[in-house]
């Protein structure tokens, strides 16, 4: 199949960075996006054209470092999937394609389709995390959990820090990743001790780094490749205000 | 507490609780307005309207009820212009599927009902207090301001008529996604009440639509 491609390409942070339309006639159906950019870029190399630079590592949807805005959705058309697991299937033949960075203040593009996502880590650096004393491994089952409460965790700790909702919210808001992670920790009861703290630092470093504000515009649960659903944002207010007012 | 007001969380807190109040306010306003279409007489409108004029305990719901506004707007022009910011670059093109759709032009309804408010606080309110209106008896006791008139001659004419309604509609809009939006912000997020609050807000923003339209088309194809 054939497909014309229209991929941003950007020197650097400063540049100015523009469209570049591609006409690719060796696509089959089988391949999946990124194979279809790495055959693309094959052929730019051999022509000693720079290559067009875009993020991946495992290449099935657990990373998070792959994304990319496709035809004005994050991960193209299908739902629930990164941009690595998208194929070209997704796509008939003779199909343009659009592909963008994903586009917020907080992720400079770093070269064409590779944006900075270090805004992420400081966040998560503000409190996602639990402080333990290392020593002998615990005992299993000295804490109990609820099997409600850890299937909730585990519903929220599938976020794999993409950027996916940041990318699709049209206010580059990255409530649903916060949301994930804050949640993820307060369900569980080895997050509690510091779940205030965390809470109030982690929205703190996610306004500071210039994300936009929710608006339950609910975009970010729609394009989000692990479906982290809103109610996550609601736990994520009221860990908020009760550490804040109570 | 501190500060809470300056995180992104906490100015949409307010604006979420001065969303509820104002959902409250326009209540209370279609009931005292429904009194227009539901008696033959203009008493009761009359009567209800020198009642939140007066009353010392409605005076100070009035004051909360600007601040409300205010705060309202204040707010969320704040959270705006940083959502503005927050993406400097937009993207070519825009596909997204599954939101709450009037969420995307919460502003611009708004601004449009702000435009509307000073409208109409200029035709009846501030006429009620600092301009001339025609004064009428009821009884040999009291005397009243007739405001009811004042709304009937209003809407007898057909521009005002169309523009009131098409300003319901945009409240309409903005409630559409705001009534059940308010709830979420406050972190209300349940799975049994949740599908309750939406469709309590769709049976809200349906009565509330409805009802101040239809005061000025009765008013218009009856008076
Ligand atoms: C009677 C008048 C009004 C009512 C009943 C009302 C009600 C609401 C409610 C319930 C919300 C949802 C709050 C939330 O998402 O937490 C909301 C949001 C909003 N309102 Fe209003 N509002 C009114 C007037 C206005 C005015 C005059 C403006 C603008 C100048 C405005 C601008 C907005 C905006 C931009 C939002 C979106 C905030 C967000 O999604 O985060 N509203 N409104
Ligand atoms: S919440 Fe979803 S879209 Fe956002 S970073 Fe996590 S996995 Fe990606
Ligand atoms: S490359 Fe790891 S999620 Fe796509």
């Amino acid at each position: 199949m054939k497909v014309r491609l229209k991929i941003w390409r950007q020197e650097n942070a400063k540049a100015k960075g523009a469209f570049v339309t591609y006409d690719f006639e060796e696509v089959s159906p089988e391949m999946s996006f990124l194979e279809m950019l790495d055959a693309l870029n094959q052929k730019l190399i051999k022509k000693s054209d720079s290559p067009i630079a875009f993020d991946s590592d495992c290449r099935e949807g657990i990373c998070g470092s792959c994304g990319l805005y496709i035809n004005g959705r994050p991960n193209g058309p299908e739902k629930g999937i990164s941009t690595c697991q998208l194929s070209m299937r997704a796509f008939k033949d003779g199909d343009t394609i659009y592909v963008e960075p994903w586009r917020a203040k907080p992720f400079p593009v770093i070269k064409d389709l590779i944006v900075d996502r270090s805004a992420f880590d400081k966040i998560l650096h503000a409190g996602g995390f639990i402080s333990v004393n290392t020593g002998s491994a615990p005992d299993g089952n000295s804490i109990l959990v609820p099997k409600e409460y850890s299937d909730l965790a585990f519903d929220s700790s599938v976020c794999i820090g993409c950027g996916a909702c940041v990318a699709a919210c049209k206010n580059a808001s990255a409530m649903l990743f916060v949301a994930a992670k804050v949640s993820h920790l307060a369900l569980l009861p080895q997050g509690r001790p510091e779940a205030r703290e965390r809470v109030k630092n982690m929205v703190m470093e996610m306004d500071r780094l210039g994300f936009g504000n929710c608006t339950n515009t609910g975009a970010c649960e729609a394009e989000c490749p692990k479906e982290i659903n809103l109610t996550n944002i609601a736990r994520l207010n009221r860990e908020y205000f009760t550490a804040k007012v109570l | 507490m501190s500060n809470i007001f300056n995180s992104s969380i906490g100015k949409k807190l307010m604006v979420a609780l001065a969303g509820f109040f104002l959902i409250l306010f326009l209540l209370v306003h279609l009931g005292i307005n429904l009194t227009l279409i539901l008696t033959e007489s203009s008493k009761p409108f009359n009567v209800a309207s020198h009642f939140m004029g007066t009353n010392i305990i409605i005076k100070v719901f009035e004051v909360i009820l600007f601040t409300a506004f205010l705060l309202h707007i204040i707010y969320v022009l704040i959270l705006q212009i940083q959502n503005w910011i927050a993406r400097p670059k937009r993207y070519k093109i825009y596909n997204f599927s599954q939101i709450s759709f009037f969420s995307k032009f919460m502003i611009w309804l708004g601004g449009i009902i702000l435009i509307f408010l000073v409208i109409h606080l200029t035709d009846f309110y501030f006429k009620s207090k600092f301009g001339h209106i025609g004064e009428i008896t009821y009884d040999n006791i009291s005397y009243y301001t007739d405001l009811s008139s004042l709304v009937i001659q209003k809407f007898q004419i057909p521009g005002i008529v169309i523009f009131y309604i098409a300003c319901f509609l945009i409240l309409g809009f903005h409630l559409w996604h705001g009534f059940q939006s308010a709830f979420q912000t406050l972190g209300l997020n349940h799975k049994v009440y949740t599908p309750v609050i939406k469709k309590l807000g769709m049976v809200y923003t349906i009565v509330v639509v409805s009802g101040f339209t239809i005061i000025p088309l009765i008013i218009y194809f009856t008076q």
